[in-house]
């Protein structure tokens, strides 16, 4: 077959057109949507809901040593998180799993300098830290398979299902929130039945080769129940609401207290808010 | 008509015929085996005395058919769509859940979903992450 230059650039012209058509097409086309009608489905009446969830960590309200395990722990046994150790009984680094946990004020809020002189109370104390629930997260828009997005209540959730493990969400998140299982986390002690473990049978555990976090506890919100590290932590220590509520609780304090965000210069917008002492509005 | 190379040919003939219908010979007689799933868990009698008959949360032939579907668009509503009832086509709200809603009748997976499973070749993957029912087999062996 034979085809003259004029032939050629008219094929080649239309050709295009109906290319770009389609990919107009397949970009305002939605890539996800529920395979159950909306009358197949609904919300527990008991669910507790908002537009915009969100946290502050009162750090005075944290006393002891105890307090700040019992509300890692509530949270990692509830989720059936894997408690990997060295021999030596110390935590093993290289296969942890963490969704909430301790860390010290400068890596959590580095280079804070006017914070330089804070009070040595402050800066000794751990730092309760968690997936930060962004606005604009990171993590979310390199995701290759939609595994983690943002749910309409400002969570940011992960979909285990989808999780390929290809691990880009961990060098975006800024807040190192996100774990990967490089073992089996059913090997751990704390979940393995052969070496005295338990699993909370009522909620999965992760495998091999996916990335985890916090999830905001979806499980008991849409219950009714308020977040296992909100229960467990001492009294006003967590205050869990919804910022879009201007009468709630945790409105009044981020509107009239002075807190701190871990990195918001990054643009982020991180939904946990640090109240580290020094009164009303500093 | 001359055949050159009767012996090797033949052995292969023999041989080829016998991989061929390997997998017919390899599975003569369990194709027969007749297919025995229970639905006499607790959760199940418990349910039938209360409501007086048992039922599945679809119609039993559409959930023979069409579970794994259920299951998936269950996943999907309730992780990506942060919604827990489900709605039947037979009017009940049920919690769409695997290991709470699913396993809490068929609390008898082996019998029940392990057995048509092998029975049809097939292995989800599921049970990976969530957590198997306990059985009584489980804890004796
Ligand atoms: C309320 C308890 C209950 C729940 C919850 C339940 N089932 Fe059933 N299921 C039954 C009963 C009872 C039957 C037998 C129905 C019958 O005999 O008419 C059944 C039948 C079935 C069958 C068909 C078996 C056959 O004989 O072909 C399948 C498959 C099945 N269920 C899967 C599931 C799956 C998957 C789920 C979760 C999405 C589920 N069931 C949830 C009680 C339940
Ligand atoms: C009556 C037989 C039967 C019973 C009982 C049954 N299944 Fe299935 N299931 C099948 C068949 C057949 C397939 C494969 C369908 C296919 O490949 O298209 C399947 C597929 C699945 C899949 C999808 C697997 C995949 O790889 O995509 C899941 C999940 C599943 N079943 C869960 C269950 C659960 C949970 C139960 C018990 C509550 C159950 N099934 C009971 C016949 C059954
Ligand atoms: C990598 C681990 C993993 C694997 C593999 C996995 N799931 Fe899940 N699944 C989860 C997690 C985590 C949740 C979230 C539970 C929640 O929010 O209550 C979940 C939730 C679900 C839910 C809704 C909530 C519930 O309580 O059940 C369904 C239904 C479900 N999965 C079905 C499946 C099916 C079917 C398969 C196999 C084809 C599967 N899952 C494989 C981890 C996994």
């Amino acid at each position: 077959m034979s085809m003259d230059r004029r032939k050629f650039l008219k094929v080649a012209g239309i050709s295009s057109i109906l290319g770009f058509g389609a990919s107009v097409a397949s970009a305002t086309h939605p890539t996800w949507q529920p395979a159950l009608r909306p009358d197949q489905m609904d919300r527990n009446k008991e669910a507790l809901t908002a537009k915009r969830w969100a946290m502050v960590v009162d750090m005075t309200r944290f006393k002891t040593e105890e307090d700040f395990t019992k509300t890692i722990n509530a949270c990692h046994t509830i989720h059936n998180v894997p408690d990997f150790r060295k021999p030596d009984g110390t935590v093993d680094k290289k296969f942890e799993i963490k969704w909430i946990w301790n860390t010290t004020y400068e890596k959590a809020f580095p280079g804070m300098e006017e914070r330089k002189y804070q009070s040595e109370h402050i800066k000794d104390m751990p730092f309760m830290v968690l997936c930060n629930h962004c606005t604009n997260p990171a993590c979310v828009r390199v995701c290759p398979t939609k595994a983690t997005y943002k749910l309409a209540t400002g969570i940011t959730m992960q979909d285990m299902h989808r999780c390929i493990g290809c691990r880009f969400c961990m060098a975006a998140c800024p807040y190192g929130a996100r774990s990967f299982n490089w073992i089996d986390p059913r090997r751990a002690a704390n979940l393995d039945p052969a070496k005295g473990g338990k699993v909370n049978k009522e909620y999965p555990t992760r495998t091999k080769g996916v990335v985890e976090k916090c999830t905001f506890c979806t499980e008991r919100l849409a219950v009714g129940k308020m977040p296992a590290c909100v229960e467990a932590a001492p009294k006003g220590a967590l205050i869990f609401g919804d910022l879009d509520d201007p009468s709630s609780e945790i409105r009044q304090i981020v509107s009239n207290k002075l807190t701190i965000r871990r990195k918001p210069e990054l643009g982020t917008g991180p939904a946990i808010y640090y109240l580290i002492g020094g009164g009303d509005h500093a | 008509m001359k055949i050159y190379n009767k012996g090797p040919v033949f052995l292969g003939i023999v041989i080829f015929l016998a991989l061929a219908l390997f997998p017919f010979y390899n599975n003569f007689g369990k194709a027969n085996k007749k297919l025995d799933i229970k639905t006499d868990t607790p959760a199940i009698l418990e349910y039938e005395k209360v409501n007086g008959k048992k039922e599945c949360v679809e119609p039993k032939a559409y959930m023979r058919g069409e579970h794994m579907v259920l299951i998936n668009n269950w996943r999907d509503a309730v992780v990506r769509d942060d919604n827990r009832g489900y709605l039947s086509s037979t009017g009940k709200r049920w919690n769409m859940s695997l290991q709470n809603g699913c396993m809490q009748c068929h609390s008898n997976k082996k019998k029940f979903c392990d057995e048509c499973h092998n029975y049809m070749a097939v292995k989800p993957f599921c049970w990976d992450c969530h957590i198997q029912p306990v059985e009584k087999e489980e804890t004796q062996s």
